[in-house]
């Protein structure tokens, strides 16, 4: 807290009605910032929306790379299967959807079997909702993180994010084990894979941040989320193909971010056309979901350490 | 700035949310032609402005709820200020707390980076470090041990060997020390002298309720009084000031309101001589401690703790009925009152103050840090006209002297 005196934004005059002591004691500022970074930083109260602080993120990149792995590393520390759940839970899914729906309901699967078809939706709907499902509890389930020290805290909710990634590859090798049992080759499309799992985890950042940050105020949200996403699933469309739908009522299915990705992924899997303004109207609604995420995250951050 | 009238608007939970929603308009036709409350506003800190020079040490201090707390969460960002400013210049850390972020899952080696990391270090600096932290916690040998087998004072240990090893221009830091056993802490306070001292240029902002840590570690001091700045100087004359404005204060008995969400909480606390109530405390004095308590769902056992400490803040005595067995309510109440017989605590005449705690079988819900101050006065117990000189010891002890010949030695040296 050096005000050097050269400094232009320092207010010369600083009212205060502090009796003083003795006040050459504390005026012993050293005239230049000798050894000091350079580094200023100015608090201040903010209003309305706050832009987010790319360069902060930046610097501390680190973090959030530790705050992954942490998340990674307990995950499966204390369970006797350990990284197998990440193969059984979605292949469990997998095996009742099948019998259920593919089976016994009979919905079409576009001409692969339905075990593969609704696998390739899980893949992304499964990391989906479990990236914002731990993302909407990592704040009021880390208060310290928020009232006993300052970090970026854009990071706390984003690791759940990143451990899901572990999770998502590791179901990519199931799927990939599917494909050869089933005999089914991607085509070239596969080669966008990468693009759809970008989208996907810029929707699970948006949706994770706003829930984060509701629930913080509201802890209602605790209960809202499972449920939510218990819903949002029958609203994508892992069970069912995107054919479906009528055609007229389709952009309303892309709306919701999921609705493209998952086609897109099968699409990229499978072996099939895709669905480009269905994956238009979601790649835009992703990154709209996104900004306003951050933002409303932003906005409601200052006031974390008050009702946290 | 906090509004208080607004609290009871605030919507807490989503229920609340909807219903606050619903009934909006109806609110603004109830309220037509009638005058709107005012809003009752709580500046936690207002008209502060100091300076702190490069290499400076400064200690905060100043009663509970002066301010000092929130005065560390603004400097430290933890808090944004409704209005004003602060400048830093520097890398700034803070410390209000030890082990933030600690996972008990995670080995030692594990939580080192990651604590290092949330303390605001980089890798590279936390790999340089790495053995010194690992030296100054003397947990070589658990290294790859989950924390949560760690003993607490192991845990404590690490938690703080990774914050003193933080080298920051600017380090803010809250009572820390007030952690791990006493061998332990003079090694904290060592370190924090070393940073403090070591010719670091760093600059350091130190809180603390104890008068004689700051004392120790400070060059200057501030002192905040109901969230304004009432002095700041050099260290010995603001303790001084503070010890005095204490005395002004003095409290025998207070009445608390239950913090928001607390399971048991303290109604009303009162220390007396059961000699006569009321009248000022003397010296051989039989104390007692009352407390009223509320809870809610109903309790048979709330968990009552307190500690006594002397005008510099160091604690002398305490007892919790957390680790006593003694006898629970036969039925479950949502009020009720603890008589704790302190009996004769042999304090030496001074300033005291007494902490409390209460909560259930799981935790502390309510905690007044210092909120019972009285004053010993000096009683001539035993018609000596004569008092223990002050300043001798912190207790006087008592104790019964018994004197008898020595009939062995007594001839020997001729008696």
């Amino acid at each position: 807290m050096t005000f050097p005196a050269e400094n232009p934004v320092v207010d010369p005059s600083p009212t205060t009605t502090a009796e003083r002591v003795n006040p050459q004691s504390h005026q012993t500022s050293v005239p230049q910032a000798g050894g000091g970074s350079g580094h200023v930083s100015v608090i201040r109260a903010r209003r309305g929306w706050i832009a987010v602080d790319w360069a902060e993120l930046w610097e501390h990149r680190e973090l959030l790379g530790f705050l992954v792995q942490r998340d990674i590393k307990v995950r499966y520390k204390q369970t006797v299967l350990g990284v197998a759940w990440a193969v059984l839970q979605p292949v469990f899914a997998m095996l009742i959807f099948t019998l259920i729906f593919g089976r016994f309901a009979k919905i079409p699967s576009e001409d692969v079997p339905y075990a593969v078809f609704v696998y390739a939706g899980l893949l992304p709907w499964t990391f989906f909702s479990t990236s914002v499902t731990q993302a909407a509890q990592s704040l009021i389930s880390q208060e310290a993180l928020l009232t006993k020290i300052y970090l970026p805290r854009l990071f706390v909710p984003a690791a759940p994010v990143g451990g899901a990634l572990v999770d998502l590859s590791i179901s990519f090798g199931v799927f990939a084990v599917l494909m050869v049992w089933y005999q089914q080759v991607p085509g070239w499309g596969i080669v966008f894979l990468p693009l759809l799992v970008l989208m996907t985890v810029v929707a699970a950042l948006g949706v994770g941040l706003m829930l984060a940050a509701l629930t913080v105020s509201y802890r209602d949200f605790r209960f809202v989320v499972p449920f939510m996403m218990q819903v949002w699933m029958y609203a994508s469309p892992v069970i069912y193909p995107v054919k479906l739908v009528p055609e007229e009522y389709r952009w309303v299915l892309a709306l919701n971010p999921l609705g493209g990705i998952i086609d897109g992924f099968r699409a990229a899997l499978l072996d099939r056309p895709f669905d480009l303004p269905t994956l238009g109207v979601s790649a835009a609604s992703s990154v709209g979901v996104f900004l306003l995420g951050m933002f409303y995250f932003r906005k409601m951050e200052r006031r974390f350490a008050d009702i946290a | 700035m906090y509004r208080l009238g607004a609290t009871q608007r605030r919507t807490e939970t989503f229920q609340e949310l909807i219903k606050s929603l619903v009934l909006a308009p109806v609110r603004k036709l109830h309220r037509m032609g009638e005058q709107i409350p005012e809003q009752e506003e709580f500046w936690a800190l207002q008209d502060i402005s100091f300076e702190v020079g490069q290499g400076d040490v400064i200690g905060i201090i100043g009663r509970n709820g002066a301010g000092k707390s929130t005065l560390l969460k603004v400097l430290s960002r933890i808090v944004e200020p409704t209005r004003g400013q602060v400048l830093l210049r520097g890398r700034v850390a803070s410390l209000l707390e030890v082990g933030t972020g600690f996972h008990p899952e995670l080995t030692g080696r594990e939580n080192i980076y990651l604590n290092g990391s949330i303390l605001g270090m980089k890798r590279r600096e936390i790999e340089s470090k790495f053995d010194e932290i690992v030296s100054f916690a003397e947990v070589e040998k658990f290294l790859d041990t989950p924390v949560k087998r760690y003993s607490s004072g192991m845990y404590v240990r690490l938690a703080f060997a990774v914050a003193a090893h933080l080298e920051p221009e600017i380090l803010i830091v809250d009572e820390v020390l007030a952690v791990g056993d006493a061998e332990f802490q003079k090694k904290c306070l060592g370190k924090m002298r070393e940073v403090a001292q070591g010719g670091s240029g760093r600059t350091v902002v130190f809180v603390s309720h104890n008068m004689a840590a700051v004392h120790a570690l400070c060059k200057t001091a501030l002192m905040l009084q109901k969230g304004r700045l009432v002095a700041i100087g050099p260290v010995g004359d603001i303790v001084q000031r503070y010890l005095a404005a204490s005395v002004e204060g003095e409290r025998n008995s207070i009445e608390a309101k239950r913090p928001m969400g607390a399971p048991v909480w303290f109604r009303r606390a009162e220390v007396f001589s059961a000699e006569a109530v009321g009248r000022p405390i003397r010296m051989g004095d039989e104390l007692t401690l009352r407390i009223h308590f509320g809870a809610d769902p109903a309790i048979r056992m709330p968990r009552f703790g307190w500690v006594l400490s002397d005008s510099l803040g160091t604690r002398l005595v305490g007892a919790n009925n957390r680790y006593q067995a003694d006898a629970p309510l036969e039925r479950p109440a949502r009020a009720g009152i603890i008589s704790c017989r302190l009996g004769m605590v042999p304090l030496m005449p001074g300033r005291y103050q007494i902490s409390l705690w209460i909560g259930n079988d799981a935790a502390d819900s309510h905690i007044l840090l210092d909120s019972l101050q009285f004053e010993v006065v000096a009683h001539d117990l035993w018609g000596q006209a004569k008092t223990p000189p002050l300043g001798s010891s912190a207790l006087w002890w008592p104790a019964t002297f018994e004197i008898e010949h020595d009939t062995q030695t007594a001839p020997a040296l001729g008696g």
